[in-house]
Parts: C-alpha cells; sequence; structure tokens
C-alpha cells in the first residue's frame, strides 16, 4: 500500500541538506559538534514526521488560499512543543543550540515537504517521507558535526579519542568550528558527493 | 552612542550572515546579481524592522505580562508571514517593477531565518552588548536595521564574488553551489578579522 521508497529516498539519494540544498542555516549554524548535529537533527526529524502527518492528514480540510499561514501555523505548534520538551529534558543541548531550535519553523526542509509532499500524499506515505528525510537531514548533520569536532577541537561527540591514541596537546585547527570551517566543509562534502 | 556600536557590531564583528548563519538560503539563492541582491536587502530591511517592531511590542505588552512566552515562535511566525503578505501587496500597487524584480524572493522572506532570529534576539539585547543596560524599543529597531544593513552588505558582497565567479575557470565537481560556499567561507574568514572592534 504505501511505498517504501519514500522512506529511503530521504536518507542518501535526496538528502535534503547534501543534495537538496535546503535547511542551510542550521546545517552551518549548529553543527560546531557532532553531539549539536545530532540534537538538532533529531530535534528537526520530529518536527517534520509530525507536521508531514497533520498536514497529510488535513490537506482535505485546510483551504487553498490559506494554505502556507496554517501550515506554519501546524509547523510551529510543533516547534513549541519540541521547545518545551528540550528545555525540560536536555537542558544542556538546549543551551548549546538556542536560537536555532524556534527556527526550526522557518526551515525550508519542513515547509518544502508540506508543500510538495505531505499536502499531495497519503498519510502513511507521508509519515515515511518525513522519517526518510528526517534520517537523512539527522546523518548530514552529525556527519558535518563529527567532521568540523574532530578537525576542530580533536574530540568525538565530546570523547578526547586523541587522548586515548597518546596524543598531548593535539594542535587542532580552531578555523573549522567557527563560521568559515562550516562553509568550507560543507562545500568539499557537496563536491565530493556530486554524481558528475 | 550605544546606537553607533549596535550598528557597527551587527555589520561587520558579528555580521548576520557570515558569523551568525541566518539567512543562508536566500543569500546562496539570490545572490547571483548585485541587482537583485539589492532589491532582496531593501525588502528584508524594510520586513526586518517593522517585523522587529511589532514583535517586540507584542511581547513586551502580551506575552511577558500574561506568562505567554512559549506563545513567541508561533505569534512571531504569523506576526512575520502576514507583514511580508502585506508588503506584497502594497508593492504591487505602488511599485510594480520592483515586485517583478523581485518575483519569488518575496514571499520567500517569510522563511527567512534572519527575519524571525532577529525579532527574537532583539528581545534581549542586554546579554548580547555588554554596554546596553536595559531593553527598550529604539534600540531594538535600531538593532533590526543595524542587522538588514548587515545581510544586504553580505548579500551585495557576495553577488559580487559571484558574478566574477560566473567567468572563471571553476573544477566540474565544484561549479555551482560548492564554489560559492567556498567564497562564503572566505568572505567570513575576512569578516573575523573584525572580531574585537566591539
Amino acid at each position: 500500500m504505501a511505498d517504501i521508497k519514500n522512506l529511503t529516498r530521504g536518507i542518501i539519494k535526496e538528502n535534503p541538506a547534501f543534495v537538496l540544498l535546503l535547511g542551510m542555516c542550521p546545517t552551518l549554524g549548529v553543527t560546531t559538534s557532532g553531539t549539536n548535529g545530532l540534537g538538532m537533527g533529531l530535534a528537526t526529524m520530529f518536527v517534520l514526521i509530525l507536521s508531514n502527518f497533520f498536514i497529510s492528514l488535513l490537506k482535505n480540510v485546510i483551504p487553498d488560499k490559506v494554505r502556507i499561514p496554517s501550515f506554519i501555523v501546524i509547523i510551529a505548534s510543533f516547534v513549541t512543543i519540541v521547545q518545551l520538551l528540550m528545555e525540560a529534558y536536555v537542558p544542556s543541548l538546549f543551551e548549546q543550540l538556542g536560537l536555532y531550535i524556534p527556527l526550526i519553523v522557518v526551515n525550508c526542509i519542513i515547509l518544502g515537504r508540506a508543500e510538495s509532499f505531505a499536502s499531495k500524499n497519503g498519510i502513511v506515505d507521508s509519515i515515511f517521507d518525513g522519517v526518510g528525510m528526517g534520517l537523512g537531514f539527522t546523518l548530514a548533520l552529525t556527519i558535518l558535526g563529527l567532521l568540523r569536532e574532530i578537525l576542530g577541537a580533536g574530540t568525538v561527540f565530546g570523547y578526547d579519542f586523541l587522548g586515548l591514541l597518546g596524543v598531548e596537546n593535539p594542535k587542532t585547527m580552531l578555523v573549522f568550528i567557527l563560521p568559515p570551517g562550516a562553509f568550507l566543509v560543507l562545500a568539499y562534502i557537496i563536491a565530493i558527493i556530486r554524481k558528475q | 552612542m550605544a546606537y553607533v556600536l549596535i550598528i557597527i557590531s551587527a555589520v561587520f564583528v558579528n555580521n548576520i550572515v557570515l558569523s551568525q548563519f541566518l539567512g543562508i538560503c536566500p543569500f546562496l539563492g539570490v545572490s547571483k546579481k548585485v541587482n537583485t541582491a539589492l532589491g532582496m536587502s531593501g525588502a528584508v530591511m524594510f520586513v526586518m524592522v517593522l517585523a522587529t517592531l511589532v514583535t517586540y511590542i507584542l511581547n513586551k505588552y502580551l506575552l511577558v505580562p500574561l506568562n505567554l512566552e512559549f506563545l513567541q515562535t508561533i505569534s512571531f511566525i504569523l506576526i512575520i508571514a502576514s507583514l511580508v503578505q502585506m508588503v506584497e501587496i502594497v508593492l504591487k500597487k505602488v511599485s510594480h517593477s520592483l515586485y517583478e524584480a523581485l518575483g519569488v524572493f518575496l514571499p520567500l522572506i517569510t522563511t527567512n531565518c534572519c527575519v524571525l532570529g532577529v525579532s527574537m534576539m532583539a528581545l534581549d539585547l542586554p546579554s548580547k552588548f555588554n554596554f546596553v543596560d536595559e531593553n527598550s524599543l529604539g534600540l531594538a529597531i535600531v538593532f533590526a536595521f543595524a542587522n538588514s544593513l548587515a545581510f544586504g552588505l553580505a548579500l551585495i558582497l557576495f553577488a559580487g564574488i559571484r558574478e566574477q565567479l560566473q567567468i572563471t575557470e571553476v573544477p566540474k565537481k565544484f561549479q555551482g553551489t560548492p564554489i560559492a560556499l567556498i567564497s562564503a567561507g572566505l568572505l567570513a574568514l575576512a569578516f573575523m578579522g573584525f572580531s574585537g572592534l566591539v
């Protein structure tokens, strides 16, 4: 009944961050470490799945003229829920991600999938799409965060693995945790992944 | 004096696009020509200042007294969406050529992280600038104006770079987005030279 392709598509082939190039703001902004990237990806996936589900559920009820504002209200409500949950249960991650959590509401991925997929497809397909795209986004953010963290701070998810290997006071390249580093690492990842 | 420092800080030291990563989507999407960049910056300036004004007032006199801060996200984005709609309608009547030039980018300002981001940052300026003792509407508006200048500056600079990139030879794998991102990274690196200025 439901197409499993909707689930797998978003992970590699149409990865939202590396291929579709959507949701650049958090991709560049929060990937200062693997944990931050992972946390942000999961939060976005949560909102994406739920908003895809609800928008697909209500797609025949929402009038076409107020389509976009209604989508925004639905997405904003779920973002608020995520905000409150994160503030309560993972306060340290909440502090790290800061302003970017409410900014999930303007993440092009969520509105983009709502507009191009969820409003035109069935409920299960939309949930699959949300899971796939969310996983793809989380994967992208975690990889980017890990690369930046390893190059810029020498740690992996906060663990000093270089220390375990016996390297004392490693010289890391600070620029990778800073804004320019984000642009540069993402550029190279996109160039490497490209088909041509 | 605080106003000048805020403007210098927002435009150079903590440039909204190059060091805070807000507004990347239009930054990469609209910046192919200097003319479109100029038009987009103007539109963003108008929406950003107006949105910050309205959201600040809404927050101060409605959300905070009623302990409804958790509604910030929803209410702010709705205000921004309606403002953009209004700007579209007004622009269509007043300056049709500009409306045509901006095209699809005008409604895209709604999903522009900058506008929502700046509105939220403007609520708590003392925590960002140590020369500001308490919040005020005037400071919030100057902050919004300064950030829209910052966005415009980054966008126009980048458009200039991209116009130049179109006539240079770029390795096949890097054409398009990757080389644009690398240029943005170098631009961000250059702007890092301003840190410590304010």
